[in-house]
């Protein structure tokens, strides 16, 4: 297992995780949401090429009502 | 142009874009999504601001961009966001998930006041523009800062007019007035601080080109009633501004010939 930080949240994952299968085990849609992983933004079309890794940090983002 | 055209207030031309109205609303705050949705109608706005924040990861996410109507154009900002840092990746997830270069950069410096880090900001604003942002910075009403902003690349530049949610309306309309003066081509958006139409209508009568507002339109108790009256008023500011208004003089001046009238 390797241990994520998500949005602040630690979750414990298997080793070999694929970002783009982190993603639909989260539910989480496909469009509209952006990751950076450790300070960098993954583009969508690469999540299936980043394999993650122990101890990585993951910022997923929507859009919420604002001014 | 024909007569009636003429007599309309010009459209905003911003970063290569034309907009009919220059009012631009938020999406925060609203009771309901259909409460929101008619204020957005109600108000005229083509473009309208979004926050950027972290998904639940419960599966709880809702899509609330599907509450937008299609044909605004969607404003991102780096609300919540306390260094340059932050909001240069807050911007760049906004464009990675919106596919959209524009941004309303916003960096605050103090949790109470929510009054802009005008520091920061522009240290944001210089990163963003080299990689190809359209920067909208809000920041504190100052005509060196504005210089600053708009020497970085940033196409329009965004003074409060009080802090934000405040609903004070324009607090130094002195400010607004020397920015206007000195900076004559640049285009200022009014950001922030406005709490009802009289107050939209004052600032743009002091030459803003348009105002970015949301709790003003979501507090109100009528809302879409609310978003109706600022559409009223940016237009009447927008108006008497152009036409140029009348000196204003100590003592009177008859309307009514003097000489004349019976004795």
């Amino acid at each position: 297992m390797i241990s994520l930080t998500i949005n602040g949240e630690v979750r414990d994952v298997p080793a070999g995780k694929l970002l783009s299968d982190l993603i639909e085990e989260l539910d989480l849609p496909d469009t509209r949401i952006a990751i950076e992983v450790n300070g960098s933004v993954i583009r969508r079309n690469a999540w299936c090429d980043v394999t993650l890794s122990d101890s990585d940090v993951l910022e997923i983002i929507h859009f919420v009502g604002g001014g | 142009m024909s007569d009636s055209a003429r007599i309309e207030e010009s459209s905003l031309r911003l970063a290569g874009k034309e907009f009919g109205s220059r009012l631009i609303i938020g999406t925060g705050k609203y009771r309901s999504f259909s409460e929101m949705k008619e204020a957005h109608k109600a108000s005229g706005a083509e473009m309208v601001t979004v926050a950027v924040n972290r998904v639940p990861l419960d599966g709880s996410t809702e899509s609330f961009l599907d509450h937008l109507d299609p044909s605004m154009q969607i404003l991102p900002n780096t609300a919540g966001c306390f260094d340059s840092e932050h909001a240069i990746r807050t911007a760049r997830l906004a464009r990675e998930a919106l596919g959209t270069d524009w941004i309303k950069l916003e960096v605050i410096g103090d949790k109470t006041t929510l009054l802009p880090d005008n520091e920061q900001t522009l240290e944001a604003a210089k990163v963003l523009v080299a990689e190809g942002f359209i920067v909208l910075p809000y920041f504190s009403d100052d005509l060196i800062m504005a210089k600053k902003l708009l020497d970085a690349g940033c196409p329009a530049v965004m003074p409060l007019a009080a802090p934000i949610g405040s609903g004070l309306g324009v607090q130094n309309p002195a400010n607004l007035r020397i920015m206007r003066e000195q900076l004559k081509d640049a285009l200022i958006i009014v950001d922030a601080g406005v709490g009802t139409a009289s107050d939209a209508a004052i600032a743009m009568e002091l030459g803003a080109d348009a105002i970015l507002m949301n709790t003003a339109i979501a507090e109100a108790s009528d809302a879409p009633k609310m978003a109706r009256a600022m559409k009223l008023a940016v237009e009447a500011g927008r108006l008497a501004f152009e036409s140029g208004r009348m000196p204003k003089r100590l003592y009177a001046s008859a309307s009514s010939p003097i000489e004349g009238a019976i004795q």
